[in-house]
């Protein structure tokens, strides 16, 4: 006889250390998923805004596929570096060269606002993330798929003002993926929504990642969720690189592990040691 | 959830399906109260006739074909004006929303030609087109000018730059992010506009008609005064109201359908 198939809805997908089934899966992801994404090397980048200099001299190198998360105090040019290389401002100085040719529908950016049209309906949203491939037969089954991938299949033709802040942060990410990003960018994504959307949403940024291998930058404020996502986690102060570590922890990650707590642990102290006090 | 949904509903006593009636009762009230004034010779007839004389007024014009011929012509001049100004005053407000040049070039002298009133240019378009139609239209036109340039042009420049930039990135072109994003975003704006202006419209109207006109329902308002028919200028003015109310549900309707996505029109 058949064990009947129990589906998990993303939003409820909370993480259970008991949920073997999607452990195992995720392992298999893990050792299939091809890497698609775009490497990404940045020589001496800088970026001023009048006299006030926000970015003095960045040199990194992104292989293709990793998953690099950014994090620093506000104000520390973390975001302009992200707005830098999604190429939607121009630097000061300094060069940013992807691996291959990169088409504009190569990369792709989510902000912390899902910037969704009103006037669209869900799956019309979705279309927009075609770029030039809008108008082609298939953009619609296309952006259908993509609706999918995010759980939302059924909201596609509600307007986004009956969406909840979740719901409407994947609608902004299945039109992030709707393109088939080779390097999928995203500003503090998740900076708006509350704890524990937060968590779920984060469980599909890994997913996605997962099945679709495509290079992943997260700059975020939450170091927590920094080292649950990345492979690398970067520490920006003042303009500059500051720290540049690995997180060597095997997936599927457990939220709030020993060792993804010594991480964050680690990284907090850096940031915060201009501080009188790391104490609460 | 607004504050405002999540409140205790207080309509619970709601009347079943008049619903739409509801917003006529305080008219019929009125009037009932007004014919009872004057039936009990409260209100004398040389102040305010009943409105069964004015009905009655009514009743006569309309089969000597006078009064219909008066709201056609009124109507005629009231929406070719408002084609005519409303048009010009949307492609102002799309011209400098869009264009920083034209802009520069342009907002200046319309602001400065906008706090004149234009009612006050009367006797000088009498002086250029005499009593003709045009000089009406112009007139209306004029004033419908600039409501809708002005919400045209807020409309467009208080479309959420965000959502411009996002248009910007997913590679939208001028023609396609205009279409998509900030005509839409404009649109909201540019229907509070389009209320103002067909008040403004009636209103110059009305104006212009009394003063230099020899048809039209102004004109049928002052001949009236003239030998003193006070039904006929009572319903004058009684057809000025519903028409004014009949433009504004067209704008209403018309709102409704295209600004389905907003939030203020998916009450159900």
């Amino acid at each position: 006889m058949q064990q009947p198939l129990r589906v998990v809805p993303v939003e409820a997908g909370l993480a259970d250390p008991r949920d073997y089934v999607g452990q195992a899966r995720d392992t298999r992801r893990a050792s299939q998923a091809p890497s698609r994404g775009l490497g990404l090397t940045i020589r001496g980048l800088r970026k001023s805004f009048g006299d006030n200099e926000v970015l003095r001299g960045i040199d990194l190198h992104i292989p293709a596929g990793q998953f690099v998360a950014i994090v620093g105090r506000s104000g520390c040019g973390k975001s302009t570096l992200l707005r830098l290389i999604a190429g939607l401002d121009k630097p000061t100085a300094g060069s940013i060269g992807f691996g291959a040719e990169a088409r504009a529908e190569d990369i792709r950016v989510m902000f912390q606002e899902p910037r969704l049209l009103p006037w669209a309906r869900v799956l019309s949203n979705v279309e927009v993330g075609l770029g030039r491939d809008r108008s082609s037969a298939d953009a619609r089954a296309r952006a259908e798929q993509a609706l999918a991938e995010v759980g939302l299949a059924d909201k596609r033709e509600q307007w986004p003002a009956v969406l909840s802040g979740g719901q409407k942060q994947r609608v902004a990410l299945a039109r992030a993926l709707v393109s088939r990003p080779r390097v999928l960018a995203f500003d503090e994504p998740l900076g708006a929504l509350d704890a524990l959307t937060r968590i779920s949403m984060q469980r599909l940024l890994g997913r996605v990642w997962h099945d679709q291998g495509f290079t992943a930058i997260l700059v975020t404020h939450d170091v927590s969720e920094a080292v649950a996502l990345a492979d690398r986690v970067l520490v920006i102060e003042e303009g500059r690189i500051a720290h540049d570590m690995d997180v060597d922890v095997v997936r599927p990650r457990q939220r709030g592990s020993a060792d993804l707590a010594a991480l964050e642990g680690g990284i907090l102290r850096d940031l915060l040691k201009g501080d009188d006090s790391t104490d609460l | 959830m607004s504050i405002v949904e999540s409140l205790p509903r207080v309509r619970a006593w709601r009347l079943p399906r008049v619903d739409g009636l509801t917003q006529w009762i305080v008219p019929l009230v009125i009037i009932l109260t007004w014919q009872a004034a004057s039936v009990t010779g409260f209100m004398p007839a040389r102040v305010m006739p009943a409105p069964s004389d004015v009905a009655l007024a009514g009743w006569k014009l309309l089969l000597s074909g006078e009064l219909a011929q008066n709201i056609w012509v009124s109507f005629w001049r009231a929406s070719v004006g408002f084609l005519i100004g409303g048009s010009i005053g949307f492609a102002f407000g799309l011209a400098n929303g869009l264009s920083q040049l034209s802009s520069k070039l342009t907002d200046t002298t319309l602001q400065m030609v906008r706090n004149v009133p234009h009612l006050a240019l009367i006797p000088l378009v009498i002086l250029w087109f005499g009593i003709d139609e045009s000089a009406k239209l112009f007139l209306v036109a004029l004033g419908v000018f600039f409501p809708i340039y002005l919400n045209t042009l807020h409309g467009i420049r208080t479309v959420d730059p965000q959502l411009i930039e996002m248009g910007r990135i997913y590679g939208m072109s001028n023609g396609e992010l205009f279409r998509r994003v900030i005509f839409p975003g404009a649109l909201p704006s540019i229907f509070v506009g389009v209320r103002f202006a067909l008040g403004i419209m009636w209103l110059t109207l009305i104006v212009a008609e009394t003063i230099a006109a020899s048809s039209g329902l102004g004109y049928m308002a002052m001949q009236a005064r003239e030998f003193m028919q006070i039904d006929v200028v009572v319903l004058s003015i009684l057809i000025y109201a519903l028409l004014g109310k009949v433009a504004d549900s067209a704008s209403r309707l018309l709102e409704r359908l295209t600004l389905s996505w907003h939030p203020a029109f998916q009450k159900q």
